[in-house]
């Protein structure tokens, strides 16, 4: 018997999708994302699993789970707690649960619910028949029997025919939530293509779910999310690997040069090697090297050749890495190292964010060793962050470090696409003829001439004739780049590798600040992921009547010329990060201004509501003091 | 027909010289450094090969060999210890024209960059390794090397070393290299016969140079090239025989390769070296007549030449084989993906 659900309108809505780590968690909640992204509401994610690819089955250890939000206004964090929470085994009720709120909804697969699974987790009752879930309205379904009865008829082994069980919570989640279902079959169709049996049984058990929704009665309403309003145009949703990958592309592609990643797989940032290796059409050179040491040394021999070296790792590579960034630092040759952060020390926790390596990149290297670095402050804006570490890089001819995080790196956010054409070429300006007279007023090369605006040195690339030189990590005589172990000589070229980098500041713009009021006493300021959690806290801060200023950096090496300006022009000056508070003390550092340092360190994005909560305090505290 | 080690090199229109292969830089070896000789044959060398002299790039770690490259008017790289395979990967396998070699030394290669000299054999990079052995660390004066016989005595070692040293030649068959050799400072014409052929060679190719330190390792070779020590020649198609014909390398019946006094061998079992052999057991078997105590017998010449595909050949063969023709719109699609929607203004 088929009824129609009353259809409610909502503005916003947070899903979790919670389950064992083998139950696909993570690609229904990227089918769900596709399918809302492309309805067009505005989206962020979550994707939250164990370092473990399978850790013990119905563990809560093993529990791996996807959150989504969408809504029909722009939003920028995946939501601190989910409105609604898909469970499907008791372990992953169990490790969810105390996220959701008083009257959340539960929709919960019973299947598991057995003496012994609940044992596993250390529930002596069950849940779903002690009351000790009558604060939320839950929804207890055996979506594994009811996916197994959808696919009888196809020839599957007993455990086949119970995994399409996240297919068939996907078509119910899809019904509930009236989202466009085409995606997800052709998706099916595609990725099953050589296993015809699986894929009917998928499609079968998403649509059995989508059915199941529609005929029975166990849900009285469903709910709609109109669209976000958007800035016109072409849209997809990207996360941040893809994105970073695309721009280090189109960087390279801008400056005509061969793009060439060495790197080494680490957990969060093998999915930009991974994409960068599909990408042989564009012509992208990748090479998977024995070690992180041989990914960035590989990538700085092809900067020498004349191609664009990159190399991508997170924290303990950067920590392997450290010596050869040193030599591209001396050799003043281009490259670009992307760090996408994991919570540390060591091998600390692979699979959780963290923005922990920022004195690291500053400053882990011996010597005066400067590098530029850039930080992305969302999915889509490691996109034009990559692209900017690509024309410092060729422009000046120094290493680059450009930091991307874990919750940016598996996170999705719808992304405008770019208009190509409009992004400026890089100009790598060859060295292709000698530049100099020797000691014997004969013509000559000297690598190290320097372009007098930006300090650049000379790039010749081998089998330029005439040209031919000799660089390395041996201190070198100004100008003719030959071996020097003169005092004054170190001093000028130390000071001079300095005013390079320190020069960037020309070619950076000014840091923005909002302040819809004009009237804030307080900045927030902010870099790297938490752009999203200090927005939206700001928005809620400003909704209450408070005034509150934002500014985020995306240039942290050198930081922008106005910037000592803005943290003076504030009573207070706040700043969250996810570490112990390492920008906070290189402004003080830097600027003599004290900072009010926010820190966080659990893995996960600053929680907006405590931000909020946070900031109100600061700034009420700071009218209560005048 | 196999691929030359230098093809794709663009040639020299006129022949060049040692001299066009000096730079102006003053070489600061100690005096009597073995690494001399080996810098004078390689400027000789390197011209004959009738390629044009930008397009050569050498690329060292650190130790005293590492300075090499400054002396040889190319491009060249003196980077950090260990690492110089890995950078010179970065540079063959985007630049098919260059003629790329590594100059290292039994610690930079053997310890601190073992890792990367296996790898980059095993992956048959087109590139050309030069390994000094000295036995010895010379830069830091006088510890012991992965290379110096078990009991030295230096100044970290001062009750002797505990522990075995590699012998290199094994250690590069053992990494599927498909060229291997071992040359020696004071053999001039030895030295320029292989590495003629090693940068001819197309792939990955291994030279051992044994090479005198003469300040912290004097004469670590003398008795091999005294009366009382045996080098032993290997000549591609020629039986095994040294010591003036006094006496061969012969395989038993079982298989084991050793050396017998000719006279009383049987002829039949006198091994003709065939550097050829696709199998590597024999030219490991020839490898493992080195000595590694103090050296009195040690095979050299090629031990192993074999054609493989270069790693870096086959990186270009895959890109090229799905270029897209027009990179812009390709990137553009790309970019695009699968799954777009279009928003308007509300």
């Amino acid at each position: 018997m088929s009824h129609v659900a009353e259809q409610l309108p909502l503005d916003r809505v947070v899903i979790r999708f919670a389950g064992d780590s083998g139950d696909g968690m993570q690609l229904t909640g990227d089918r769900f994302t596709a399918e809302t992204a492309s309805f067009g509401n505005d989206i962020a994610t979550l994707p939250n699993f164990p370092a473990e690819i399978r850790a013990p089955q119905g563990t809560l250890p093993g529990v791996s789970s996807f959150q989504l939000h969408f809504a029909n206004f722009d939003i920028v964090t995946p939501g601190d707690v989910p409105d609604v929470l898909v469970a499907m085994n008791p372990a992953a009720l169990k490790a969810n649960l105390r996220d959701l709120p008083r009257g959340g909804v539960i929709i919960v697969d019973t299947a598991d619910f057995t003496k012994r699974n609940l044992a596993k987790i250390g529930w002596a009752h069950n849940p779903l028949e002690d009351g000790s879930l009558s604060n939320y309205s839950v929804h207890a379904l055996d979506l594994t029997g009811l996916a197994t009865g959808a696919v009888s008829q196809f020839d599957l082994t007993r455990k086949d025919a119970s995994r399409t069980k996240n297919m068939f919570a996907l078509g119910l989640l899809s019904w509930l939530y009236s989202r466009p279902t085409e995606g997800t079959l052709s998706f099916l169709s595609e990725k099953f293509a050589k296993k015809p049996t699986i894929r009917d049984a998928n499609i079968a058990a998403f649509k059995a779910g989508y059915a199941y929704g529609e005929t029975t009665e166990a849900f009285e309403v469903r709910y709609h999310v109109a669209p976000a309003p958007m800035k016109k145009g072409r849209y997809r949703q990207i996360s941040g690997n893809l994105a970073t990958a695309y721009g280090l592309i189109t960087g390279a592609q801008k400056a005509g040069l061969q793009l060439f990643l060495g790197s080494y797989p680490i957990t969060p940032a093998s999915d930009i090697l991974h994409e960068l290796s599909r990408r042989k059409d564009l012509g992208v050179m990748t090479f998977q090297a024995e070690d992180e040491i041989a990914g960035v040394g590989s990538a700085i021999g092809a900067s020498f050749a004349g191609a664009l070296g990159v190399t991508t790792t997170s924290g303990p590579g950067m920590a392997l890495k450290g010596e050869a960034i040193g030599l591209a630092v001396m050799t003043e040759l281009p490259l670009v190292i992307v760090n996408v952060q994991r919570s540390g020390p060591s091998t600390g926790m692979p699979t959780k964010t963290e923005q922990a390596d920022l004195m690291q990149a500053l400053y882990g290297r011996n010597g005066e060793a400067p590098v530029p670095v850039l930080a992305a402050k969302s999915a889509a804006d490691c996109f034009d962050t990559a692209i900017e570490a690509c024309r410092i890089a060729v422009t000046y001819r120094t290493p680059v470090i450009m930091l991307s995080d874990g919750y940016l790196a598996n996170g999705a956010e719808p992304w405008r696409l770019p208009d190509l054409s409009a992004i400026p070429a890089i100009e790598p300006g060859f060295a292709t003829a000698v530049n100099a007279t020797d000691d014997a007023g004969k013509d000559a090369f000297h690598p190290y001439e320097r372009d007098p605006e930006t300090l650049a040195r000379a790039w010749a690339v081998p089998g330029t004739p005439g040209l031919e030189h000799r660089i390395g990590g041996i201190e070198k005589a100004a100008r003719t780049g030959n071996v020097s172990y003169d005092p004054d000589n170190h001093e000028y070229m130390t000071r001079t590798r300095q005013a390079k980098i320190d020069g960037i500041v020309r070619d950076i713009p000014d840091i923005a600040v909002e302040d819809p009021s004009g009237s804030a006493r307080v900045l927030v300021l902010g870099w790297g992921s938490t752009f999203g959690p200090i927005t939206a806290a700001a928005r809620r801060v400003r909704l209450s009547g408070r005034a509150v200023a934002t500014a985020h950096l995306r240039h942290l090496n050198p930081m922008p010329a106005n910037l000592g300006e803005v943290l003076r022009a504030y009573d207070k000056v706040v700043v969250p990060e996810m570490n112990l508070g390492q920008l906070a003390t290189i402004l003080q550092a830097r600027y003599l201004v004290e900072i009010s340092s926010y820190s966080r360190v659990r893995g996960l994005p600053i929680s907006l509501s405590e931000l909020e909560v946070d900031l109100i305090a600061e700034i009420d505290a700071l009218q209560e003091e005048n | 027909m196999t691929a030359n080690g230098l093809a794709g090199v663009p040639l020299a229109l006129e022949p060049l010289s040692k001299k066009d292969y000096t730079s102006d830089q003053e070489v600061r070896w100690c005096p009597g450094c073995g690494d001399y000789a080996v810098l004078s044959t390689f400027q000789s060398m390197v011209a004959t090969l009738g390629i044009k002299r930008e397009n050569t790039v050498i690329v060292s770690g650190i130790g005293c060999s590492s300075r090499f490259p400054y002396y040889v008017d190319t491009y060249g790289m003196h980077s950090i210890h260990g690492r110089a395979p890995a950078i010179a990967t970065g540079v063959a396998v985007t630049r098919p024209d260059l003629n790329v070699w590594v100059v290292t030394g039994d610690g930079d290669a053997l310890s601190i960059g073992g890792n990367h000299l296996i790898h980059a054999l095993r992956r048959n990079v087109n590139i050309t390794i030069l390994l000094f052995n000295n036995r010895i660390y010379g830069l830091t004066k006088g510890q012991y090397s992965p290379t110096s016989e078990l009991g030295k005595v230096t100044k970290s070692t001062p009750y002797g070393s505990l522990d075995t040293p590699f012998n290199p030649v094994s250690l590069a068959l053992g990494a599927e290299a498909g060229f291997v050799a071992r040359t020696i400072d004071s053999d001039r014409a030895h030295l320029t016969q292989v590495l003629t052929a090693a940068a001819q060679h197309r792939g990955a190719a291994l030279v051992e140079i044994y090479q005198n330190c003469p300040i912290f390792n004097d004469d670590a070779f003398a008795t091999l090239k005294s009366p009382d020590g045996a080098l032993i020649q290997l000549r591609h198609g020629e039986p095994i025989v040294f010591g003036g014909g006094r006496f061969c390398v012969v395989r038993d019946a079982d298989g084991d390769i050793r050396v017998a006094e000719t006279e009383t061998a049987d002829p039949e079992r006198i091994v003709v070296h065939d550097e050829t052999r696709g199998d590597p057991s024999q030219a490991f078997a020839l490898s493992r007549l080195t000595e590694a105590g103090v050296l009195r017998q040690a095979p050299i010449g090629i031990f192993r030449r074999v054609p493989r595909p270069a790693y870096d050949d086959l990186v270009r063969e895959q890109i090229d084989a799905v270029r897209a023709e027009d990179q812009a719109a390709a990137l553009a699609a790309v970019i695009a993906g699968q799954d777009t929607w279009e928003a308007d203004e509300r």
